[in-house]
């Protein structure tokens, strides 16, 4: 990579998400992406936390081995809002010298990282999953196809599919942190409320178990067997388009190219016959068991291990099973 | 019922965008050289999330008047998926030609120039286009006119100069105030596209397309973002059928998910 201009860029900077006070842990898989890229590179390695009153989210991460946390804290910044979070991170990406921009690919980092981009000029990769020091890898067309990508442009800014990477280690010394005011501009946002997905199950990109079902499970009832069967392995339950779109289970459980992506321990298909589109967002699972009545879904194609039967006698013998073992 | 928007006394001026994609139920395969898709028996269509914002566009004009149009860049063949727009319920088109795949950046600045020329009060997109699946186009169109933004939107309500949006986002829904003119994206779940009638499209035939070429824009087009080169995913796997629940709480056993 060469640069010109007269100031070298030199970091990568991670935009780290932070809830009641903790750092996430997509932040801190996030982190093992920058780090291994900021080696890679020897750049240094910094972080950005953006809020207000979020000093203790930075006494968290001070181990990870950043040289410096940037601190923007502001009453401002108390809720999220793409334009705002785009100011303050190209302003200290600026102040930084930051080469690589980069945060996790959920929501909020795709929200408002392309702005990021357009603010300071530089090209972007979405959802990557890889890095060589030169080219960014990422998926296209609903993961049908993985594309290597060079960004013609001295910064680059990145989302990053974070469930691939591994969660930090605390390494070397504690990180300096660096508070920066910075005069925040007026939104054209205003927040007005955040309605929760109530559940007591683990969000599905972070689950080491994953149940889920699709269009064979026939209605709402009977994904309660579902929630059994993941609740015996403090997992979560997931659901395909068809499913969602039944609304036999709420939005924020579809799993796939176009919901979410996940990369359990195992991943259990139950009645899903394997659109590319749902595949897509679940094969980078270690282990994916399949149930299906249909010999040729194409599910089996994406499985390990598979069972053509009947869903209604699979699952509840398994829990039955299980639930023996325990005992 | 016609509503004063943006402080002006006429009324909403919507600008919908729309990217011709491949199919989603074609197969992708990759050249054998790896520098792009085969495309050879590939279908095109609209792409689906920009059909949604048409959908939400024309239902929005219906509530509160307005006008509707449609833009969309690429090949003349891009035509087709303005015209589908079109019998939807838009009331014109316009095509940028332009040479080849643009990257977002590019498109997103090629787009400046159309609603500098427009002067929308409302741009609704896809939130992705699902054969780059980048997810960019609208935030950054957003920056670059410095405007706000409501992307992944399942629920938009016009009220004055203002729209209040649902935006589905990691861990529940987002409710948002965004001032008017923005740039809002839609999620799946906005709405489903309306079954268009065989005179309606028809009707859309008779309808404007303005085409204007990208050289024509004064805008830098080279490309941000080059695709080096594409890759096949790691191979299928070998799937092990298994005959018993025995046998699957073997699997579970050996792989240490239960005891």
């Amino acid at each position: 990579m060469s640069f010109k201009g007269e100031t070298k860029v030199s970091a990568v900077l991670i935009v780290a998400e932070h809830k009641e006070g903790m750092p996430s842990k997509r932040t801190l898989r996030t982190i093992t992406f920058g780090r291994d890229a900021s080696e890679m590179l020897k750049y240094k390695l910094n972080l950005l936390i953006i809020g207000h009153k979020v000093e203790e989210v930075a006494e968290q991460l001070i181990i990870y081995g950043a040289n410096r946390i940037y601190l923007v804290n502001d009453p401002a910044l108390e809720k999220y809002k793409a334009e705002t979070w785009a100011y303050v991170t190209s302003k200290v990406a600026e102040h930084c010298n930051a080469a690589i921009i980069c945060t996790d690919a959920g929501t909020t980092g795709r929200d408002f990282m392309p702005r990021v981009s357009a603010r300071i000029g530089a090209g972007m990769a979405s959802g990557v999953i890889g890095f060589d020091g030169e080219c960014f890898k990422r998926e296209m067309w609903a993961g049908s196809v993985v594309a290597r990508i060079r960004l013609h442009t001295e910064i680059q800014v990145a989302t990053v599919r974070s469930t691939l990477f591994e969660p930090a280690t605390p390494a070397g010394n504690s990180s300096e942190i660096e508070p920066l005011h910075l005069d925040i501009p007026p939104a054209r946002t205003r927040f007005i409320e955040f309605r929760k997905t109530e559940s007591k199950r683990p969000d599905l990109p972070e689950a080491n178990v994953v149940i889920s079902g699709g269009r064979g499970l026939g209605n709402a009832e009977n994904f309660r067997m579902l929630e059994r069967l993941a609740d015996l392995f403090k997992g979560a339950v997931g659901a395909t388009r068809a499913a969602v779109d039944a609304q036999w289970v709420p939005n924020d459980l579809q799993v796939g190219q176009t919901g979410k992506f996940v990369a359990p321990e195992f991943y259990m298909a139950c009645g899903i016959s394997g659109a590319m589109q749902h595949v897509a967002g679940i094969k980078n699972s270690k282990i994916i068991v399949a149930i299906n009545k249909d010999e040729n879904a194409p599910i089996f194609r994406a499985a390990d291990f598979g069972m053509v039967a009947d869903l209604f006698e699979v699952v509840p013998a398994l829990i039955a099973a299980i639930e023996n073992t325990i005992e | 019922m016609n509503v004063p928007v943006n402080g002006k006394e006429d009324t909403v001026k919507i600008l919908v965008t729309v990217k011709r994609v491949t199919d989603a139920d074609s197969i992708i395969e990759i050249k054998p050289d790896g520098s792009g898709i085969d495309l050879s028996g590939i279908q095109f269509t609209i792409n689906p999330f920009d059909e949604i914002a048409v959908e939400e566009g024309v239902r929005i004009r219906e509530a509160h008047g307005g006008t509707l149009t449609v833009v969309s860049i690429g090949s003349e063949n891009c035509q087709n998926e303005i015209r589908r727009a079109l019998a939807m319920g838009a009331d014109r088109g316009i095509l940028i030609t332009a040479p080849g795949e643009l990257d977002s950046d590019t498109a997103a600045r090629i787009l400046v120039k159309v609603v500098e020329k427009e002067q929308p009060d409302i741009i609704l997109m896809g939130k992705q286009a699902i054969d780059l699946d980048d997810n960019q186009v609208a935030q950054l169109l957003a920056e670059y006119l410095r405007w706000g933004q409501a992307c992944f939107a399942t629920r938009i309500e016009l009220t004055g100069n203002k729209v209040v949006v649902d935006r589905e986002v990691d861990g529940g829904i987002e409710v948002v105030e965004v001032i008017l003119p923005c740039v809002i994206s839609a999620e799946l779940r906005l709405n489903k596209p309306r079954h268009i009638p065989l005179p309606a499209i028809f009707k859309a035939n008779k309808k404007q397309i303005d085409m204007f070429s990208v050289s024509e824009l004064d805008i830098d087009t080279a490309p941000k973002v080059i695709v080096q080169n594409l890759e096949v995913p790691a191979k299928p796997k070998l799937c092990y059928i298994l005959e018993t629940v025995s046998d699957l709480l073997e699997v579970l056993k050996k792989n240490g998910i239960t005891t």
